[in-house]
């Protein structure tokens, strides 16, 4: 297998903060990473650097062997690296359908036509595919804000999935998602992803999603990676037990606030 | 959208044949209003991104400088050619200021945007060639050495006026509905969204910058077509001011908003004048707080409430 993603050093402070030092990641086509971590451990960081949201301070990123480091976020996205949020970063007052029109506008085009109507019935009914894939088609004509969670961060991901990216990088997808509703979404996401052949790497806390839907998984502690391997073997590291899934595990991180 | 075309042509056309018989103060107040209107069609676009310039008087004094000045030199009252020199010295200007200002939002937007028009008003207030603070007069327009007159004298300011309301009014009624227009209250809703999707930011407020451009000085020229007089007073911040005054009461969920409310700005304010000389900005002040109280979207949504068959 050719590596699809690879990080180098890759690193990056906050002034005296670092928050990612050192991290050496190496993601190959068609596979499901996970990644654990507690809060802080620089997950996020990771995702903002490989999509050009965040410049790294030091360290390189290749993507299909060449570097992308330096390239922003939309070009990033064009190369084929889409990215979910861990607080859905969606246009609040406005519509499902809304949404899912304006990406699609943004998509087909380079540059914004200035006159042709974006609600066409062709596009609405594209609009109303990609929500039925996502089993969200019920709320089309509501407003953003008023949708629960769960279905706030399917239409984040399938927004994520309009480019057909060859990676997907999902940013604690079930957070704020009740225990019981965390399957099914990761099922209808997986499924999704599955159809497109895209490799994934996703955040999560909850062992049993993890368990359940990745092939690798990646311990992430204080902005290294302290173990990269089989799910099992990671899950029973002595240092992971002790610094991520031990007791740090019941930490309130739905209560963390982070925009991208 | 066809049928929207159609309307806003036949308002057009009626009131085109409405100015062959209207009274001379209603023609001068409606153009000047209408004026006003295209200017603030582009303030929407600017709005509508969670954009409020406080700068459009730059683009309204340097359109009706643009014809001034170049009436004059070239001994021109071709107003077609006058109008659209004024639009394009206008999009010129904004192709530069735009880059800077693209980069910022809320209120470093719009006070910058104020920044820029205080500048060209300082300059104007200094400039003795173009009659210092006084200004200077324009000679009356002309379409190819010809005017036409109706009960009142000549109108032709009035029907450059309409015809360029139209013609933009088409094109902002289209726009908003296209994925640019969409793009406007994408921005304003979340901008990293935008970013991930795979459009810049920048580039989109550029975009709406020039064309708000364009439009206020298509707006400048005219008014300096019609009024036959233009002074620095143009770029003062009151008057950006008066712009944003008239799209918060006209509203911006619809073209037809700014419209609305540069006609009702003007009617208001002749009559405020003439029932108190002294204390008339009260008067349009208190216009304007009851409306954003009990019309938070502009007076448009009235009509949009009736047609839409909501409750008042
Ligand atoms: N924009 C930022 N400015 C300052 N510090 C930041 C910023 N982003 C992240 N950090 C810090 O970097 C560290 C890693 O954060 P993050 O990557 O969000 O962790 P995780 O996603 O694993 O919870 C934390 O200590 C956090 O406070
Ligand atoms: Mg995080």
């Amino acid at each position: 297998m050719s590596a699809l993603l690879e990080t180098r050093s890759l690193a990056r402070n906050f002034g005296a903060v670092t928050a990612a030092a050192d991290i050496d990641v190496t993601i190959n086509a068609g596979e499901i990473v996970g990644v654990i971590g507690s809060n802080g451990a620089g997950k996020t960081t990771f995702i903002n650097m490989v999509t050009g949201y965040l410049a790294p301070s030091s360290g390189e990123i290749l993507f299909k062997g060449k570097s992308i480091v330096g390239k922003n976020p939309r070009q990033v996205m064009r190369a084929g690296i889409c990215r979910s949020f861990q607080v859905a970063q969606l246009f609040p007052e406005l519509t499902v359908l809304d949404n899912v029109l304006i990406a699609y506008g943004i998509m087909k085009h380079k540059i914004l036509p200035l006159m042709s109507p974006l609600a066409t019935k062709a596009n609405i009914q594209q609009a109303e595919q990609l929500l039925e894939e996502y089993g969200i088609t019920s709320y089309m004509a509501e407003t953003v804000v008023t949708l629960p969670q769960g279905v706030r961060k399917l239409l984040d991901i399938a927004l994520a999935m309009l480019r057909k990216p060859e990676i997907l990088l999902l940013d604690e997808p079930t957070s704020g998602v009740a225990i019981d509703d965390k399957f099914e979404l990761m099922d209808t996401v997986m499924r999704a992803v599955r159809k497109s052949g895209a490799a994934v790497l996703f955040v999560e806390h909850d062992m049993e999603v993890i368990a359940r839907y990745s092939t690798r998984l990646i311990a992430f502690y204080d902005g290294r990676v302290l173990a990269d391997g089989a799910v099992s073997e990671v899950m029973n590291d002595e240092k992971v037990k002790e610094l991520v899934t031990g007791h740090h595990l019941d930490i309130d991180y739905e209560q963390e606030v982070q925009h991208a | 959208m066809k049928y929207a075309t159609t309307m806003i042509i036949g308002a057009g056309i009626a009131l085109l044949a409405a100015g062959l018989f209207m009274p001379g103060w209603l023609t001068f107040l409606l153009t000047l209003a209408f004026a006003k209107g295209l200017v603030v069609m582009g303030l929407l676009l600017l709005m509508r991104a969670g954009l409020v310039s406080f700068g459009q008087g730059l683009y309204y004094c340097l359109g009706a400088y643009c014809v001034g000045i170049a009436g004059d030199y070239f001994e021109t009252q071709n107003a077609l050619l006058l109008i659209l020199l004024a639009v394009v010295v206008c999009v010129a200007l904004a192709a530069i200021i735009g880059l800077l200002l693209c980069r910022y939002r809320d209120i470093f937007f719009a006070m910058f945007s104020m920044a820029f028009s205080m500048i060209l008003y300082g300059v104007l207030v200094k400039s003795s060639a173009f009659g210092s603070s006084d200004g200077f007069n324009v000679k009356p327009p002309l379409l190819f050495g010809w005017t036409p007159t109706g009960e009142s004298g000549p109108f032709l300011a009035y029907g450059l006026a309409v015809v360029a309301l139209v013609g933009v009014g088409i094109f902002v009624w289209r726009y908003l509905r296209s994925p640019m227009g969409y793009a406007g209250e994408a921005v304003r809703e979340n901008e990293i969204r935008v970013e991930y999707l795979g459009a810049s930011v920048r580039r989109i407020i550029y975009t709406k910058y020039l064309l708000a451009a364009a439009m206020a000085g298509l707006g400048g020229g005219i008014t300096a077509l019609a009024a036959g007089h233009i002074d620095p007073e143009m770029a003062y911040w009151t008057t950006s001011g008066e712009f944003v005054f008239i799209a918060l009461m006209g509203g911006v969920g619809h073209a037809a908003g700014p419209v609305i409310g540069a006609v009702l700005f003007e009617l208001l304010r002749t009559y405020a004048f003439q029932i108190s000389p002294y204390t008339w900005q009260m008067i349009l002040g208190i216009a304007l707080l009851v409306i954003i109280l009990y019309l938070p979207k502009g007076v448009w949504s009235l009509v949009e409430r009736v047609t839409k068959g909501k409750p008042l």
